[in-house]
């Protein structure tokens, strides 16, 4: 019982009149949530949390699809073969780009990302969630790329060539045919991918946004008593994550039942 | 450039390289209107290749072909709009599998020829009742057979109502025992009078609908000419081992 330390010695400390122990552990609560209205902190730090994990989700799709598509464009057209025209260029340019911005990403700490962002590119900005969800975005979007272009060469060739067989561009076969079926099998992966960031946003309370792990430490600074804060925050990222699986499956059920 | 109105695709020169290995060494070929060209060789002889270049599917490295009277390797041209002219069948079928069978065969004419939903479907289920299949029409295709999907591959190619087929060994992936009704929808096809193009080892198929029957050999055309005539009286040794090991 070595974990009830603390909240036995909180019992002792705040009720030094009783020894009922769960006496002790609801002033403990109460300090925590109730006194000052803090379960508010609480609150607004999980909105905090969600709408820096939903914006930072978007933008890292949006910037993966993009940068996956210049990089299995790339792949596809240019492996191998020399640039014809000035879009092959351009291609191979972005291509350059697109791996740079991978290399960077992904071998940096996500902790540094958001400090660069925050103390240098945001220094005179007042928007530290924008800070955040810019970061996280763009620090989500390098993995979701090669979640994506992974998704893209797991169909087979076939597809496309039956796809521009037919006269559909490029961009009409990625659309149509390749992005659908691609979509499907990288759900898992992709849906992993959300749960990280989600708890990887609790790194923002490192510059002191004020997200769900800040709000945490902040009321356990303030009551001298980690137990009910810490373990608050660790449940609401469990329960969170937790619901985001289970629409998850179902809608990975629902993808699946459309071709058997 | 303006040919004879009654030739369709013509090759000549085509060559096709990849990388070091020199698959097509000039090929020159002519296609007419309601012909059946069948294509017959060895495996690694080049007569896949040679199909595929037909609609761009592999690029051309050297030489032309003029599909309609347009030079369709010229870059300059749009290749998806003669493509849509061109019908292909892959021996793996290729069939959306996210897809029905009716979105399989209606994607092309609503997207590309800009059909309505309902057009596009009443000539999807006409086309499927004429291979046997309108029973499958909101099936996927992981539902059906390999015969099937063939059949299915292949309305969803007439469904563009395209000018020219080309088919690629379409009967290469089947069970034995699904082979003839493929073969049949194929035949009846060319008693309509549509134009093939058609990459086989059915010889049977060739010798029965084919109008004109070219063996490729090493990236070349060694051989061409009328069935009776090409089965009958083969000229080129290596045809004539070819044949004897085949029929």
């Amino acid at each position: 019982m070595q974990f009830l330390q603390p909240i036995l010695a909180a019992a002792s400390s705040a009720a030094p009149a009783t020894d009922n122990f769960w006496e002790g552990l609801w002033k403990s609560f109460e300090k925590t949530f109730i006194y000052q209205d803090r379960w508010r902190f609480f609150l607004n730090g999980l909105l905090a949390t969600l709408r820096i994990a939903f914006f930072a989700a978007l933008l890292g799709v949006l910037v993966g699809f993009l940068v996956a598509s210049v990089r299995s464009t790339h792949d596809m057209r240019l492996t191998g073969k020399k640039c014809r025209s000035f879009g092959d260029v351009v291609l191979k340019i972005l291509n350059v780009l697109c791996n740079i911005y991978i290399t960077i990403i992904r071998g940096t700490p996500a902790v540094i990302q958001v400090m660069i962002m925050y103390f240098i590119i945001f220094a005179n900005s007042r928007n530290k969630e924008l800070a955040a969800v810019l970061s996280f975005g763009i620090n989500s979007g390098a993995y979701v790329a090669e979640i994506v272009r992974s998704g893209i060469m797991s169909i087979d060739k076939g597809q496309f060539e039956a796809s521009r067989s037919l006269g559909f561009n490029y961009g009409s076969t990625m659309i149509h045919i390749i992005l659908p079926q691609a979509f499907k099998n990288i759900l898992p992966a992709l849906g992993n991918e959300f749960i990280v960031l989600i708890k990887e946003t609790s790194v923002a309370a490192y510059v002191g946004i004020a997200e769900l792990t800040y709000v945490g430490n902040l009321i356990r600074s303030r009551t001298y008593e980690a137990f009910f804060p810490l373990i608050a925050v660790a449940l609401i990222y469990l329960a969170i994550v937790m619901l985001f699986t289970f629409l998850l499956k179902k809608l990975e059920r629902r993808l699946r039942n459309s071709d058997h | 450039m303006i040919t004879s109105s009654n030739v369709l695709i013509k090759v000549s020169g085509l060559c096709k390289s990849f990388g070091d290995l020199e698959v097509l060494k000039g090929i020159d070929a002519e296609i007419y209107k309601g012909d059946v060209m069948v294509v017959i060789g060895a495996s690694g002889s080049g007569k896949s290749t040679f199909l595929r270049c037909l609609n761009l599917l592999e690029e051309p490295t050297g030489g032309t072909i003029t599909f309609e009277g347009v030079n369709i390797t010229d870059r300059s041209v749009d290749i998806n709009k003669h493509r849509q002219k061109m019908g292909m069948v892959f021996q793996q079928f290729n069939l959306f599998p996210h897809k029905t069978v009716l979105q399989n065969m209606t994607l092309g004419p609503i997207k590309l020829l800009k059909q309505s939903k309902k057009e596009a479907e009443a000539n999807a289920m006409r086309l499927l009742e004429r291979v046997g299949l309108s029973d499958k029409a909101y099936a996927y295709p992981s539902q059906l057979s390999g015969g099937q999907k063939q059949r299915v591959a292949i309305v969803r190619a007439l469904a563009m109502n395209p000018d020219v087929m080309l088919f690629d060994e379409p009967t290469s992936a089947l069970d034995p025992e699904m082979v003839g009704e493929v073969l049949e929808v194929m035949k009846q096809l060319a008693r309509e009078g549509m134009t093939m193009v058609v990459v086989t080892h059915e010889m049977g198929f060739a010798r029965e609908v084919g109008t004109d029957i070219v063996f490729v050999d090493e990236g070349v055309i060694v051989e061409q000419g009328r069935p009776e005539e090409f089965f009958t009286n083969p000229k080129n040794p290596r045809l004539k081992d070819f044949l004897s090991k085949v029929l």
